[in-house]
Parts: structure tokens; C-alpha cells; sequence
């Protein structure tokens, strides 16, 4: 059995659903958090998408494509999306995307 | 002149789950020359941001050749080259123009070479249809 590299965890409370992603956001692990998320959102529907990057050690642009992706996701459902707890290297893949700028995303540091 | 004080050369299959190695590896190199812990994680980033776009977009099947070569200078800078047998990019400089991505699922971002390029000093693309592509990188270390 292959190890993660990538854990998320899930907690939905009232109409908020968090997912706290810890280890490395690459191309091959965030293929299985999309998956998790995705289910996620459409079991949960909630109003606001919670996404602890606090425990991300690494991340490339797969992890861009990954936190874009689900806003386009939530923003057909209605959803907002925070990212909290992103490192500063984190930011700094997020300023090469000029992420700070789309609409219903919001960074909490 | 600059010298070149230590070299590596390494072939990996085309897989995805060798991402997190490739980088890894390269950063485990190029530690010995003591960058700063930010140089060091830019190096590594702008490493999966090429070796994942070979592993995406190189090959029809998996598992066709990542060729990395990583070259180390007595003036502090690293040269990384990572080159692949695939199908090539046909207009490369489309493909370094921000946010553009053939990946049709939405999940590509269209940014590694946005990254590559903010990430390390200096940044070569060569490409041919049929023959495959060379991405060439130079970090200058503090």
C-alpha cells in the first residue's frame, strides 16, 4: 500500500464544511483530495468551504489547480471558499496566481 | 570561469507518484551547498513543476523517461535540466504564457511555468514535436 503524501480531514457543522489538508499538494495527491473534497461538497452542500492549509508542507501549482477547481465547484453551488492558515509558501504559489484577487475566495491567515 | 564542483544525473519513469521523489532528490543534492531554507523550496517547487508537466503532458502511456541533470557551480548557482522523449509542445511560447493549459478537466491551473519562472533565475524552454522537451533552470544561491 502506497503511503499519503496528502491527508484530509472532514468536519461539517451547520453550513460550514472545513477540510484540514496536511502533508504535500502535488499533482498525485491532490487527484485523491479532489476526489474527498468533491464528495464531500455535494453530500454536505454547504454555504462556506473551509480549507486549513496549516499542516501543507509543500505545494506546486497542482495545489492552485486544486483550490480553483473547488471554487469553481462552490461557486456553481453557492459557496464560499476560505483558505486559512497558509503558510508563506503557500502565499507565495497563490501570489504567482494573483489568487487574492477572485471573487469568492478569501485567504485568513 | 566558473567550475563545475559536482554533477547528478538521474532517469525516473513518468509517474506521477515519482513527483514528491524527483524533488526530493534534487533538494537533498543540492543542499550541500548550503542555499537558505526559501532557496531550497523554490528550487524544489520550479523541480515539480517540470517534472510533473513531462509526467502530464510528455507521453501518451505512462512510464516513458524523465531524464534529470543537475549540475552544481563553484559560484553558488545550480543548474537543473530535466528532458523528456515525448510528444513536444508545439508552441512554447503559448505554453509559457500564464494560466494556458491543454489539460481539459479544469484541474490543471496553466501556471508551472509562471512558477518555474518566479521561482529560479533563469528559465529555458526547448521544445520539438515528435523529439520531445528540455526545460533548463539556473537558481543563483545567496
Amino acid at each position: 500500500m502506497e503511503k499519503e503524501t496528502l491527508t484530509v480531514a472532514l468536519l461539517s457543522e451547520g453550513d460550514t464544511l472545513t477540510a484540514t489538508l496536511s502533508g504535500e499538494i502535488d499533482h498525485h495527491s491532490a487527484a485523491t483530495a479532489r476526489e474527498t473534497l468533491d464528495r464531500a461538497l455535494f453530500k454536505h452542500r454547504p454555504r462556506v468551504l473551509c480549507l486549513d492549509l496549516g499542516g501543507v508542507s509543500f505545494m506546486d501549482s497542482s495545489g492552485l489547480g486544486l483550490v480553483l477547481g473547488r471554487a469553481a465547484l462552490c461557486e456553481e453551488l453557492g459557496a464560499a471558499v476560505r483558505l486559512l492558515r497558509p503558510s508563506l509558501r503557500v502565499r507565495k504559489i497563490f501570489a504567482v496566481a494573483g489568487l487574492d484577487r477572485i471573487e469568492n475566495i478569501t485567504l485568513q491567515v | 570561469m566558473k567550475k563545475k564542483i559536482n554533477e547528478l544525473k538521474l532517469t525516473l519513469p513518468a509517474l506521477s507518484a515519482n513527483e514528491g521523489a524527483a524533488r526530493a532528490i534534487v533538494g537533498a543534492f543540492c543542499a550541500q551547498l548550503d542555499p537558505t531554507v526559501e532557496e531550497l523550496a523554490d528550487l524544489k517547487c520550479a523541480v515539480s513543476e517540470a517534472v510533473t508537466n513531462a509526467i502530464v503532458h510528455a507521453y501518451d502511456t505512462p512510464g516513458g523517461p524523465i531524464y534529470i541533470s543537475v549540475a552544481l557551480f563553484d559560484d553558488r548557482s545550480i543548474t537543473v535540466v530535466i528532458r523528456d522523449r515525448g510528444c513536444g509542445i508545439a508552441d512554447v511560447a503559448q505554453a509559457r504564457q500564464p494560466l494556458f493549459t491543454t489539460g481539459a478537466d479544469g484541474e490543471r491551473s496553466g501556471m508551472g511555468f509562471s512558477v518555474m519562472e518566479t521561482f529560479t533565475d533563469r528559465l529555458l524552454v526547448r521544445s520539438r514535436i515528435g523529439v520531445g522537451t528540455r526545460v533548463t533552470m539556473k537558481k543563483c544561491l545567496s
